[in-house]
């Protein structure tokens, strides 16, 4: 498998609190790959880490290094926001931009540059047909995103997020605040997209990891634990903690 | 059981302490309406002065009231804003930033009288600017300035902190979040900032004084190096310098002041309601 992202030595602190201690992982490309694990592991610090969503938080120290298609993210001369367009990030809680939908959509590649008015349009349906969202809002462009429900707004950030074209998508647990028939369209979703996209997600429970991932990776407070295809992780996994995890024996 | 007389005791204080607050305000409209009205007509408005100020009209102290409250407009609202974006968006929290917080809290309770002293030497004097419009506009400028970077900040810092993070995500730089997502969002309080600002100072007599007001303007400014007549300064003079002034006058110009702050005032709190129902969050 070709690694698209990979980290090496990954320790991140801030303050007091080490968040990461010596993660060393490839993420393989066009496949959705989970970080699972108990709450403060460090799955979300570890997402923010690839598109450098951490950079504004003070007092941290980071070592190790993060490749991107073989390209170091925190080299000196990267353009960051150029880096966060090629990877995109859809949050826990669905957050349209104030707007219509079509505002939502043509946001980042506006700032990105693009005026062309054609391109755009092009972009507003490609983004929501690969989202899952296009049918349910063709008719209503111009509406403010807010109208949308829960699970509509989150394939909405889905498509936001997608209509930069980027190469990579984190997803931080992205249905937890969503009923089964939406989370299942978000997951179909992911399933499609995987195809061209490299997808990482940190998923809202065990049960969704198991579904939708290829390769899976557990994270204990910081540390990875182990990793490797989903299959095997989640059916004959090789430490102790993540079958104890696994089977529920402490949360 | 013993309760329910206390409550309506509590209650009938509640209601008695918010008519002795509004009631004031009432009677100074009442009492300035019913001796104003008398004065005022078209010929109170829109003409010049003549008979030392003892009849015809004010309209040149409208003039430079309205001239003096764009001139701080100018002044202010440049500065201000961007200052309370950088201190929202930009400042880290160094020994220099709180520094520039503490001056900002100082400047705000300058009595204002010292304000036109400052602006006499500074503006009118050292920079030879003279008794003009920019002169008073800029010592209003600046006391204005607190009020506007004060709310402006606080707008600023309203917006939740989400927008800035999934306009980050789409590849926004610092400045693009700002300028397309918050500054938007916080426009409607840095807006009502910027208006209750403007109307304190139309409304001031001191700082204009010793800056640009003059009693008697055979005519309107021709330049913004020239002397102004202004509302405050001329409701001042009216009443205390003028022997035989009528009486009308006075309230006449009286009432054209509280009409002009009461109107700024209430366009203030419509923007503010109306833009609050419109809020995204």
């Amino acid at each position: 498998m070709v690694a698209k992202i990979k980290l090496d030595r990954i320790s991140y602190s801030y303050g007091d609190h080490h968040a990461l201690r010596n993660v060393t992982l490839d993420v393989p490309e066009r496949a959705i790959t989970s970080f699972f694990g108990p709450a403060q592991s460090g799955k979300t610090t570890l997402l923010r880490l690839i598109n450098r969503l951490n950079d504004q938080v003070e007092n941290t120290h980071m070592s190790g290094t993060v490749l991107l298609g073989g390209e170091d993210v925190y080299a000196p001369n990267v353009h960051v926001p150029s880096l966060r367009r090629r990877v995109g990030m859809v949050f826990a809680l669905p957050l349209p931009l104030p707007g219509t939908i079509r505002d939502n959509i043509v946001y980042g590649p506006r700032l990105a540059g693009i005026r062309d008015r054609e391109r755009l349009d092009a972009l507003v349906v490609q983004s929501l047909q690969r989202a899952a969202l296009w049918d349910e809002v063709k008719e209503r462009l111009d509406r403010p995103a807010s109208e949308l429900s829960g699970g509509q707004q989150q394939r909405l950030c889905i498509a936001r997020s997608l209509a930069l074209e980027p190469e990579v998508l984190l997803l931080d647990e992205p249905t937890s605040g969503l009923d089964p028939v939406s989370t299942s369209l978000v997951e179909q979703s992911l399933i499609e997209l995987k195809k061209q996209y490299t997808i990482i997600i940190v998923p809202h429970n065990i049960q969704q990891a198991a579904r939708i991932s290829d390769y899976t990776a557990f994270f204990l407070m910081g540390e990875l634990v182990e990793h490797g295809p989903a299959s095997r992780v989640f059916t004959t996994p090789e430490d102790h903690r993540t079958e104890e995890y696994i089977t529920g024996r402490f949360g | 059981m013993r309760q329910r007389p206390l409550e309506r005791l509590g209650y009938a204080l509640m209601v008695l302490v918010a008519i002795i607050v509004v009631a004031p305000i009432l009677a100074v409209i009442g009492i300035i309406v019913a001796q104003g009205l008398p004065a005022i007509s078209w010929e109170f408005l829109a003409k010049m002065p003549y008979d030392g100020m003892k009849a015809g009209g004010i309209f040149p102290a409208i003039v430079g009231t309205l001239l003096l409250t764009l001139g701080t407009a100018v002044a202010a609202i440049p500065v201000g804003v961007g200052g309370a974006i950088y201190l929202a968006e930009y400042a880290r929290d160094t020994t220099l930033t709180r520094a520039v917080r503490l001056a900002i809290v100082n400047l705000a309770g300058i009595p204002s009288v010292v304000y036109g002293l400052f602006g006499l030497g500074m503006f009118v004097l050292f920079l030879d600017l003279g008794t003009s419009i920019v002169a008073g506009s800029l010592t209003l400028g600046i006391m204005t300035l607190p009020v506007v970077i004060s709310t402006a900040e606080e707008a600023l810092r309203a917006v939740p902190r989400e927008f800035r993070t999934v306009s980050a995500s789409l590849g926004g730089t610092k400045w693009q979040s700002i300028r397309n997502v918050v500054l938007p969002q916080a426009l409607p309080g840095i807006i009502t900032g910027i208006i209750l600002g403007l109307l304190r100072a139309a409304g001031e007599t001191a700082p204009i004084l010793f800056t640009v007001a003059a009693f008697y303007l055979p005519s309107l400014p021709h330049s913004p190096m020239d002397q102004v007549m202004a509302l405050p300064y001329h409701l001042y003079v009216v009443s205390t310098q003028v022997p035989g002034m009528p009486i009308e006058i006075q309230y006449g110009t009286a009432l054209v002041l509280l009409a002009l702050v009461l109107s700024m005032n209430t366009i203030a709190t419509l923007l503010r309601s109306h833009y609050r129902r419109r809020r995204s969050w």
